[in-house]
């Protein structure tokens, strides 16, 4: 994490674009944690001068953070790139309204899926909701786009797009960090014409919108941005992004067309490179976003194979690519991560897989329950969807449904699910797994865990109370390692004409590492039935005798195993 | 230029330092005065999973990644994963697995192996010393701080 003073820094995408935010007089700026994005915020709640917050989810980062710019001060939104679909509604009209001091909207897009539901390119976001958009190719260009973006954005009157990929974003390398400038609030002038989008006044802004977006146009021809190198010009490469990097690594003697500001296109600029070289290659991840617009121009080129939009790019793709070759995908070879020994969610996890239940899952370390040997989820589509898919499973598949949900996604968009689940006459059981923080992307509070982003205690959510207040009709609180007691309640609420929510609350293992004497294998008992390597513990494994082993570096003593075997193989110490 | 950068890949598994100990190599040629890049995925690493850290350093990086069959040295943790990643050393490139095997036989703390790792890691690059000392200072700071460059220097030695 970077710190005020630090005169030599090596900083990561995430870093630098928030020093850099910062150093630009930042005085706002709003998230909720999502991964390549996350360590933006995280720096920006180290800056007292900036007012930092995580918001309950990202249409609620965004209006905040936006409403912050109209009102004056500069002020910065990010997410990742699916977390940007939860803000599409502010951000589509937030569009026409314009700003008053300078907004950056930033997205960290995930080309390759590393941690995310999908790997959509939000560059045609951009286009789609009409906002100049900035590509960094790496950290240290941060210093350069960031004070260009705010700029933009004060002197057009638009949020401006910064798009990060996850090998930006947590990219690291040397940055020149500077001093802050301040910036003196703007303060508010009421608008209604601007600020009050009724149809009328929406539709004179649209025509605003429209004229702003031709003369985006004229500043991208002339942006500092745009960069020409002109090499051997037998071939050209127009670029953006970390797309640019690898070409230059590959390609180090071609001309490059380098588009820091690719949106609106500089068309003039590209028509006047192409004519300047034998041959165009455009090379970009995902979308052929730049390709399409070479196309419309007019500009013989050569186009990539349409198997190259799937998964992330790397320098060694570059050759094929250019030869227009089609993609070879091959088989990931990688170690799929697993709950952590001794994670809360497991015991319930176990328990109903026991029971032999389908369970719509939702977004976090607890959709690590998909995978074998727990196998124990059915669905992962997006944030707050365990419950509205249980409910949509529920009322076609009947009662043997549960859905289940973490605290933070719960906070973010489960709670307008409950609520509508309730009225609409649901019965069943949702399954908070409340392990007190947002774990998968590093342990971040959220509202119910009664702590801000710069660690000031604040008012706790009560998720037992919400959930009454919505109108469940029983809401249970149980230790998430109690599988005995968690079966016994799971088989009475799903028999029940009720609407039940249960909490299964323990901490997470990687906030509370305190640790209980370890299970004991007792060999003579074992009937090497191997139940207690179905709940999945990287802790325990079978040695080359067919018994278990237990990892004594891993153990922590959740007994979730012990409670799995019918033999008293695996037991908790004696006293 | 590429031709003279520096490309180390580190390999392992969540939980076993991979990404402390390419932290380390990446500041280490940064005080070094290279320009450097440190490039790898988060989220995943605190949970078991496979984690990969490139770092890179000359006069002007480009790629964050290593191509394949460019890395000048492989810094494995674990035997999968050096399996799984050998294919990105260039041809003579130096493979410095068989020092973990030498730390399980020292029988070292898992906490130090990444730190002794690093040490062996210095001993085949042209950072100085001065550069490494201040850039475990810098990540490990009062953690153990000590130990961790009698560790180092441990490794440094074996290296040579």
């Amino acid at each position: 994490m970077s710190n005020t003073s630090t005169p030599i820094c090596f900083l990561s995408g995430d870093e630098a674009l928030a020093r850099c935010a910062w150093e630009a007089g930042l005085a706002f700026a709003a998230a909720y944690p999502g991964t390549p994005s996350t360590e933006i915020l995280e720096t920006l709640a180290t800056y007292p001068e900036v007012n930092s917050q995580w918001s309950v989810n990202e249409k609620v980062a965004y209006e905040v953070a936006y409403a912050a710019a109209v009102a004056g001060v500069r002020s910065l939104y990010a997410s990742k790139h699916v977390g940007i679909n939860v803000a599409m509604d502010p951000l589509m009209t937030s569009a026409y309204m314009g700003v008053n001091a300078g907004f950056i909207v930033v997205t960290a897009d995930d080309p390759g899926l590393h941690s995310s539901q999908n790997e959509q390119d939000n560059r045609l976001v951009a286009r789609f909701a009409k906002l100049p958009l900035l590509e960094p190719s790496s950290p240290a260009e941060a210093k350069a786009f960031v004070p260009y973006a705010f700029e933009l954005s004060e002197k057009f009157d638009t949020p401006v797009m910064i798009r990060l990929t996850t090998r930006i974003a947590h990219t690291k390398e040397n940055v020149v960090t500077g001093e802050r400038l301040e910036k003196a609030p703007r303060g508010f002038t009421p608008d209604p014409a601007k600020y009050i989008m009724v149809p009328k006044n929406a539709f004179n802004r649209h025509l605003v919108l429209e004229k702003r977006l031709l003369l985006l146009a004229e500043e991208a021809e002339k942006s500092p941005l745009n960069t020409v190198e002109m090499n051997d010009t037998t071939l050209g490469i127009i670029t953006s992004s970390v797309s640019y990097l690898y070409a230059k690594e590959v390609f180090p003697k071609a001309s490059f067309l380098k588009l820091g500001m690719s949106y609106p296109f500089p068309q003039k600029l590209m028509k006047d490179f192409a004519s300047k070289v034998d041959k165009v290659l455009v090379i970009e991840e995902l979308e052929p976003f730049i390709e399409e617009e070479v196309a419309r121009l007019g500009i013989k080129h050569t186009a990539k194979h349409p198997s190259w939009r799937v998964g992330e790019l790397r320098p060694e793709d570059m050759k094929p690519l250019a030869d227009g070759k089609e993609r070879v995908l091959e088989a990931s070879t990688t170690r799929k991560p697993v709950m952590c020994a001794g994670c809360p969610h497991r015991g319930v996890y176990s328990v109903l897989k026991k029971l032999k239940l389908t369970v719509t899952g939702d977004i976090g370390c607890y959709t690590l329950g998909a995978l074998p040997p727990l196998s124990a989820i059915q669905t992962c589509l997006c944030m707050g969807a365990g419950i509205t898919m249980f409910e949509g499973f529920r009322k076609v598949l009947g009662k043997n449904v549960v859905g289940v949900i973490g605290d933070s996604t719960f906070v973010h968009s489960g709670l307008t699910g409950l609520v509508s689940a309730i009225y609409n006459l649901t019965k069943g059981v949702v399954i908070i797994l409340d392990n007190s923080t947002t774990a998968m992307t590093g342990t971040q509070p959220n509202p119910s865990t009664g702590e801000t982003i710069k660690g000031v205690p604040t008012k706790q959510l009560i998720l037992e109370d919400l959930c009454k207040a919505c109108g469940a009709d029983n809401v249970d609180v149980i230790s998430a390692y109690d599988t005995v007691g968690i079966e016994t309640l799971m088989r009475q609420r799903l028999d029940e004409n009720a609407f039940s929510v249960v909490i299964a609350r323990t901490p997470c293992r990687l906030i509370h590492r305190a640790k209980h004497a370890q299970v004991c294998f007792n060999a003579d008992k074992c009937k090497k039935c191997y139940l207690c390597l179905n709940v999945g513990c990287p802790a325990l494994s079978k040695n080359e005798n067919g018994l278990i082993d237990v990892d004594h570096s891993l153990c922590v003593g959740c007994y979730v195993c012990a409670a799995s075997c019918k033999f008293d193989s695996l037991t908790r110490p004696k006293e | 230029m590429t031709m003279n950068t520096t490309n180390i890949l580190f390999c392992g598994t969540g939980g076993q330092g991979v990404l402390k100990a390419a932290e380390v190599c990446g500041w280490a040629a940064v005080f070094a005065g290279f320009h450097a890049k440190k490039s790898e995925v988060h989220g995943m690493a605190q949970r078991g999973g496979s984690v990969e850290s490139h770092v890179r350093f000359g006069e002007n990086v480009f790629s964050p990644l290593i191509p394949k069959g460019k890395a000048d040295i492989l810094v494995a943790f674990h035997s999968g994963e050096e399996e799984r990643m050998r294919s990105f050393l260039k041809e003579g490139g130096i493979n410095l697995f068989s020092f973990m095997i030498k730390a399980h036989q020292k029988e070292m703390p898992a906490m130090f192996l990444n730190t002794y790792l690093l040490g062996v890691l210095a001993g085949y690059l042209p950072l100085p010393e001065a550069a490494w000392l201040k850039a475990l200072e810098h990540e490990f700071q009062n953690k153990k701080l000590k130990e961790n460059i009698a560790v180092f220097l441990d490794g440094w030695k074996d290296a040579k």
